[in-house]
């Protein structure tokens, strides 16, 4: 029987380090191949020796597929393709290819520069591995070889996020990445057709949420900080260099745009201008409105978002309004900032904060998640002291708001994607087990499907039935309609041929055919059976009665009474003879070919009935 | 057709086989009476049926849509035929394999249902199997069919599967086609979203479920933030900062009862809404506005929901859910937090959500005096950053005045900045911002009598100059110590019971009464009523349209009357150029004032067409009679003659149904002496002419039920400006035109801009369909740009902008008599006749500089 084999490496019924094996049809592929933002050791990679202890892992491996650029699911791809060894093809999309080596970089820069760990993978292994990329197209059927390939469906999540359809013959699995159903400002929502896979493998992070509707989030986002501007104040926004902070951005550009505001909005340096020029430069990825709109002005070309210089920090900010107007400014006003990174933990971020913390008109928004011991955590659970280092207290007097921006699908995201995709199984990966277990449980009542959630290294073997297509030679298929009866889908039709299995191909041709394809002769099977009859007359009038019950009989077929005594149904042969012992009873020897099977053996059975009594 | 079928049975190719199909649709849909034919052709299209090729089998079934027909009557007198029943055969192919077939089937379906068969109950269960077909286009047909079934039997019951419930097919199929807002298709969840609004059958329960979702994290109920918001309120807390847990989850939920997979209505709005495509979202909106309007507690709790869609990414997805908003306003009253958002949108960049903002403020329901204060800053802010907005903006506060007397009653002092004991100073009577406030309390005082004790002095003066300026916006209010300057007009008046409605049927049946009076007794009494009714036009807005409309009439009768009056009918023809002069000219008037009542009226029907061409046609055989007794020489009056012949022979054709009501009138007279005329010299029928025209009686002409003149008014440019526009000579500067069209039809087709130079050089400017915006019936607004350029000036000087009526009097003529006039062709309907001035001209200062080298 025909297995698929699934064995997560990493992200089984756990969030990070995404690394899952597939064995189908023969073929192994690595979907993702990410590092865990919690460990800081060994652990932090995937156990790569689970596929083979010694020797390459290129010998092992047909393929791997990195769904996005988030480093939890592609920043092991060094270590596995250069320290352990992989030379296959690694295939990703275009802004996943042009973005990854940017995150790999930054990466490698703190764990070697900034924490000074030894044995990392180097700038020139991200280089090499990067080499090894193959970059597909959205619904673009990638052919890895004869038999493997591979198509790309559009996730949401991030720029160039994408869903992975893996098949070989009529097996496939479809492997989901991150996704998003839900679209935001600058993506728009995952897609899939009814592909019907053998097996869907999806992420669960959301497994046990269903959210509201992102309109009150971003409406009461843009209010605070229209409102904090309008006042005076200041908003710092501390944010991770890709993803979400291109998606803010963008929101705070077009609210700019339509109130037609006039203040400054300031991006930290570096990593973040790099992506932006890759945004620019991806927008098919993006979603309607900027793709319709591109044409009179990339939406990624930001009017009022300029790039930070580190002494603007200092500047006073907006001149309290007064009774006067028109610009009395001195020097660039800062009042809307974008900075990284995101936790408030270190860098630009936490400068920023504590040269603003001190005023009540100033804000800071999180808009994502916080762990726990980083200022952003602290801020966030309500406290209003903070210790820095040298012993200094920071007292906070801004406020602080909080805005959840994630771009993962809800249970009810994920319900629909499975209700799209019609599988046959699911597995859950990428989520924790408890909420794995819910979400299991509601895929097998609502879809009855069989859903798994396999653990780290656990494997889970399904069987399948796949349909084998076999071609039929145009000949055959031309005889088999020349007698009539066109082909009905409902019905199994029987037809008669050679199979020719010959380099995994299969093929129907008529025999004649395949005789001569093979160089073979061809040998006449004949059966003879011996029917015995109780008849007292001569063998003659045995062989008339035959005759005349057969013809009644078989209406449709040529029966024939030959000059020599025997009788020919189509091409079988009867002859009559009498019983060498016992003169009363005639022996009907019945002869057929192979060819004839069927009617040889109905008419065997109907002369073992008997002749019908003289009349 | 006979030979159609023919070929039809003999022929091998798929592909001609579905074009000589469509040969028989084409014939049999022009023999729609044809009974026996129509048997026939379903007949062949069933035998073709069972073609292998999806193209024979598409063109069958429709052709079997188009014709089938199950009227039993029908197959009576076709006895050979078997009666077949075309929703069965069509319904068996709802399985077929190809999708295109079952999309055809569907089609074929919804196209017998079109034709007003009655579709069969049945045929529902099988739509909804198609629901979950693989092709997008046969999902979005079965939505379609599962609707228009819906509509037929919306209070049959059907069993819910799986359990023993039964519902009504309408909630049944409602819940259906919600499921079908989340489909993968967006074409299907556009068809969706859009039959959802009309499906107002529904049980309110159901309704409101579409609005429903639950939210949970980690398993625990969670509130949305619309119910926050709503407590908040009802708390009486007002929205103090967000803070980090502010929406921790509640309680736990039970996991057995959550229902990921939404059966049925559940959430389709919700999902409709943040769809990644505005076309569905649009559709959704669209939806979201039907059915609040049929059901007012829907349209309470989907408030929340269109608040939302104002923040929405697409300028076109904000504009509808404002209209919508503003299309349920009567059931909805606007809680503050929602007002609150709803005035952020009033600092929007584009003036068209902008407006459509104010229009919804109009008509908006405000709960508490706070709104009403809130609402009045955010619009002086508006006002302020948008001054151009003026006009809209004082409109809209006129409207909040007067729906909110009460609430505006205990803001007046704080409004007004009155102290009990200190005067204040008297605020600046020119600032925009303060008449828009005191637009507010005027207004809200029309109804609220207490108010005008709290104004101090100035505002009673103020008073007193807006009322007289911008009457329009300041209502007459009754002031202690002053007398109600205009009685108001009760509007319960029918208009028939109207004085002034009466006094109009009057004057004119006195006219039309008197018409064998002396000529100067005629010419008296037509000038007299000219001026009653002028006069009454003035004073009775809402019969302008009417009175203007006979009184042009009436002049055109008065000048005609007088021009044949003139001496020069009596004396030799070359001695009298002068007065032939004014009779020309008589004539010329006459036409342009028929071009006028013809085209700038809207609501005139056929029967006054036919009276003003008609008047048109006096003009005319003025004209020409006119033209020989002055020229010499015959060769130029042949031209004319024939000219005139082909004009009365195309007023016949064109009006032949109604020359029965033109009894004793010019062209009766006229048409009987055709033949004669046809031949005659033109001196002959010059003569004739005259003496037809003399003895021609003076027509009645019908009031029409609704007229109403057509009108425009120039906003911008405003021609006030000292400032010259300079601009490089030879290049061009854009001119911002913003115009109000009042009752224009078709108002993208006809409006042009005219620009006058000095030089007497006249430009027009067809300014873009885009351009027209129709925020209201009957009204329609342009706003576009005109390109001004011309060479080099030494001074500064005036040019002239105005509106233009563009009109083309062949254009009102039903095509299909082109065809048979023959010699007409039918493009004449775009070129442009002539044109009409539709608005006063406004000045425009400009200066050309000559380009620096």
């Amino acid at each position: 029987m025909p297995e698929i084999r699934v064995t997560p490496l990493g992200a089984g019924q756990d969030v990070g380090r995404s690394c899952i094996l597939v064995s189908i049809g023969g073929k192994n592929v690595m979907l993702d191949c990410g590092m865990h933002m919690g460990f800081s050791d060994d652990r932090r990679f995937p156990d790569f020796s689970y596929i083979t202890r010694n020797g390459r892992l290129t010998d092992f491996l047909d393929c791997v597929i990195i769904s996005h650029f988030h480093l939890d699911h592609c920043g092991a791809l060094p270590y596995f393709s250069e320290m352990v060894g992989y030379d296959g093809p690694i295939y990703m999309t275009q802004p996943t290819q042009a973005i990854c080596p940017i995150l790999l970089e930054d990466y490698r820069k703190i764990a070697v520069d900034k924490k000074g760990e030894a044995n990392f993978f180097t700038s020139q292994m991200i280089k090499d591995c990067m080499k090894k990329v193959v970059a597909v197209h959205l619904h673009q059927t990638v052919q890895v070889d004869d038999e493997l390939e591979i198509k790309a469906y559009y996730a949401g999540h991030v720029l160039g996020a994408a869903m992975f359809q893996i098949k070989v013959g009529s097996e496939s699995v479809v492997y989901t990445g991150d996704y998003n159903m839900t679209p935001d400002r600058h993506l728009g929502a995952a897609w899939i057709d009814k592909c019907r896979p053998n097996l869907l493998i999806t992420e669960s992070t959301y497994a046990t949420t269903i959210r509201d509707s992102k309109r009150c989030r971003e409406r009461d986002f843009l209010k605070k900080v229209h409102e904090t501007v309008e006042r005076g104040g200041k908003v710092l926004i501390p944010v991770f260099a890709l993803g979400r902070a291109q998606e803010l951005c963008i929101l705070l550009e077009t609210f700019w745009e339509r109130m037609d505001l006039k203040a400054p909005i300031y991006f930290s340096t570096g990593l973040t201008e790099k992506a932006n020029h890759y945004y620019k430069l991806f927008i098919p990825w993006t979603n309607q409105k900027i793709r319709k709109t591109f044409v009179q002005r990339n939406m990624f070309e930001f009017k009022h978002i300029k790039a930070f210089d580190r002494a603007f920090a200092d500047s006073p900010g907006p001149m309290v309004r007064s009774g006067l107007r028109g610009p009395a400014r001195l020097g660039p006003c800062l009042q809307v900032v974008f900075a990284t990174p995101g936790m408030l933990h270190a860098g630009q971020s936490l400068q920023i904060f504590r040269k603003w913390a001190g005023s009540e008109r100033n804000m800071v928004i999180m808009p994502g998640y916080c762990v726990q011991g980083t200022v952003g955590h602290k801020i966030l659970s309500g406290q209003r002291k903070l210790e820095m280092e040298g012993r200094q207290v920071l007292e906070v007097k801004m406020q602080v708001e909080y805005m959840s921006f994630s771009a993962h699908a809800d249970a009810k995201g994920i319900m629909q994607l499975v209700g799209q995709a019609e599988p046959e199984n699911v597995l859950l990966v990428h989520g924790e087990a408890k909420k794995m277990e819910f979400l299991k449980q509601k895929i097998e009542q609502e879809f009855r499907v069989s859903c798994y959630m396999p653990a780290n290294g656990e494997t889970v073997t399904l069987s399948t039935s796949p349909s084998i297509p076999v071609g039929i030679s145009l000949g055959l298929l031309k005889r088999e309609m020349a007698q009539g009866l066109l082909p009905d889908a409902k019905k199994p039709r029987l037809l008669h041929g050679t199979l020719i299995m010959k380099d995994s191909n299969f093929r129907l041709v008529s025999s004649e055919q395949a005789l001569k394809e093979l160089g073979l002769a061809e040998h006449q099977l004949r059966f003879t059976c011996r029917v015995h009859l109780h008849d007292t007359r001569k063998e003659q009038e045995t062989a008339l009665r035959v005759y005349s019950h057969l013809k009644s009989v078989l209406k449709d077929h040529c029966v024939q009474h030959l000059p020599d005594g025997s009788v020919t149904v189509e091409s079988i042969l009867i002859q009559a003879a009498a019983h060498s012992e016992d003169p009363s009873t005639k022996v009907l020897l019945v002869s057929w070919t192979y060819q004839d099977e069927e009617l040889g053996s109905y008419l065997t059975s109907l002369l073992k009935k008997g002749l019908p009594q003289a009349s | 057709m006979d030979d159609a079928i023919n070929i039809l049975q003999n022929e091998k190719s798929h592909q001609v086989l579905a074009q000589l199909l469509d040969t028989l649709l084409a014939i049999g849909t022009k023999l729609p009476e044809n009974q026996a034919i129509q048997m026939r052709l379903v007949d062949v299209a069933c035998k073709h049926l069972t073609d292998t090729s999806h193209g024979v089998r598409n063109k069958c079934l429709q052709l079997l849509g188009n014709l089938g027909s199950l009227e039993k009557s029908a197959a009576k007198d076709t006895e050979g035929l078997a009666v077949r029943d075309v929703q069965k055969i069509i319904g068996d192919y709802f399985s077929d394999q190809d999708p295109r077939v079952r999309t055809a089937a569907i089609k074929a379906m919804l196209q017998l249902h079109e034709r007003g068969l009655k579709l069969h109950q049945t045929i529902y269960n099988q739509a909804c199997k198609l629901l979950s077909d693989d092709y997008e286009q046969v999902r979005s047909a079965a939505v379609q069919l599962i609707w228009v079934v819906s509509q037929l039997y919306p209070e049959s019951i059907v069993p819910i599967p799986s359990s023993n419930e039964e519902i009504r097919l309408v909630d049944d199929a409602f819940g259906k086609i919600c499921h079908m807002v989340s489909d993968g298709s967006w074409v299907v969840r556009v068809q969706a979203a859009k039959l959802l609004g009309s499906m107002e059958q529904v049980s309110s329960h159901f309704l409101e479920q579409t609005l429903d979702k639950k939210l949970m994290s980690d398993l625990r109920r969670k509130r949305t933030a619309h119910e926050r918001a709503k407590e908040l309120y009802s708390s009486g807390e007002f929205s103090s900062g967000r803070k980090w847990g502010d929406d921790a989850p509640k309680e736990e939920i039970d996991t057995g009862a959550v229902n990921l997979i939404e059966s049925g209505a559940c959430g389709a709005f919700v999902h409709g809404l943040e769809d990644e495509m505005y076309e569905v979202r649009i559709a959704a909106v669209e939806a979201l506005c039907m059915l609040a309007q049929s059901s007012p507690s829907f349209a309470e709790k989907c408030l929340d929901f269109l608040v939302d869609m104002f923040n929405d990414e697409i300028e076109e997805v904000r504009l509808q859910s404002i209209h919508t908003m503003r299309k349920i306003s009567n059931n909805i009253t606007l809680r503050e937090d929602q007002l609150d958002t709803v005035l952020a949108v009033l600092e929007d960049s584009s003036r068209d959500i902008r407006e459509a903002l104010h229009e919804l403020l109009c008509c908006t329901n405000v709960s508490t005096k706070e709104g009403i204060h809130l609402a009045l800053v955010e619009l002086l802010k508006n006002l302020t950053k948008y001054p151009t907005d003026r006009d809209s903006i004082w409109k809209c506060l006129k409207f909040l005045g007067s729906r909110h007397p009460t609430l505006v009653l205990p803001l007046v002092p704080e409004l007004l900045s009155t102290h009990p004991f200190f005067d204040t100073a008297e605020p600046d009577m020119d600032d925009p911002a303060y008449i828009a406030v005191l637009v507010l309390i005027f207004n809200a005082a029309k109804t609220c009598p207490t108010m005008p004790a709290l104004f101090s002095d100035h505002t009673f003066r103020h008073y007193a100059y807006l009322r007289d300026s911008l009457s329009h916006l300041v209502p007459a209010l009754r002031l202690p110590g002053r007398k109600l300057v205009s009685s108001a007009v009760s509007p319960n008046i029918t208009p028939q019971e109207d004085p002034s409605h009466q006094f109009l049927q009057q004057s004119l049946e006195r006219v039309y009464s008197l018409q064998h009076l002396d000529p100067q007794g005629t010419q008296e009494l037509l000038e007299f009523t000219i001026r009653d009714l002028q006069r009454l036009g003035e004073l009775q807005c809402e019969l302008a349209g009417v009175a203007d409309f006979s009184a042009t009439y009436l002049r055109c009768q008065l000048l005609l009357i007088k021009a044949l009056q003139e001496k020069l009918w009596n004396v030799a023809a070359p001695l009298y150029l002068k007065q032939s002069d004014l009779a020309l000219a008589a004539a010329k008037q006459i036409m342009e004032e028929t071009y006028k009542m013809e085209f700038m009226y809207s609501g005139v029907e056929n029967k006054q067409v036919v009276i003003i061409h008609h008047m048109r046609l006096q003009a005319k055989a003025l004209q020409l009679i006119v033209t020989a007794r002055t020229t010499r020489g015959v060769d130029p009056l042949f031209g004319m003659c024939e000219k005139f012949l082909q004009e009365v022979d195309f007023f016949q054709r064109c009006f032949i149904a109604d020359l029965p009501h033109l009894q004793d009138s010019f062209v009766d007279k006229l048409l009987d002496l055709m033949p004669r005329l046809m031949t005659a010299k033109p001196a002959e029928v010059v003569k004739i002419l005259q003496t037809m025209l003399r003895q021609s009686t003076f027509l009645h002409l019908p009031l029409p039920e609704q007229i109403h003149k057509a009108s425009a008014t120039i906003i911008e440019p405003a021609g006030e400006s000292d400032n010259p526009l300079r601009f490089t000579s030879g290049l061009v500067v854009a001119l911002d035109v913003d115009a109000t069209l009042e009752h224009v039809q078709d108002p993208q087709n006809i409006v042009k801009v005219q620009v006058l130079y000095p030089d007497g050089q006249a430009q027009m400017i067809h300014p873009k369909p885009a351009d027209f915006r129709n925020p209201g019936p009957g009204r329609h607004r342009l706003i576009t740009q005109v390109y001004l350029s011309h060479t080099a000036w030494t001074e500064p000087c005036q040019v002239e902008v105005r509106l233009l009526l563009a009109y083309n009097s062949s254009s009102r003529i039903p095509k299909s008599l082109w065809i048979e006039g023959g010699e007409m062709a039918p493009q004449v309907e775009t070129s442009i006749e002539g044109t009409i001035p539709l608005s006063k001209s406004v000045k425009v200062y400009i200066m050309p500089k000559p380009a620096r080298r």
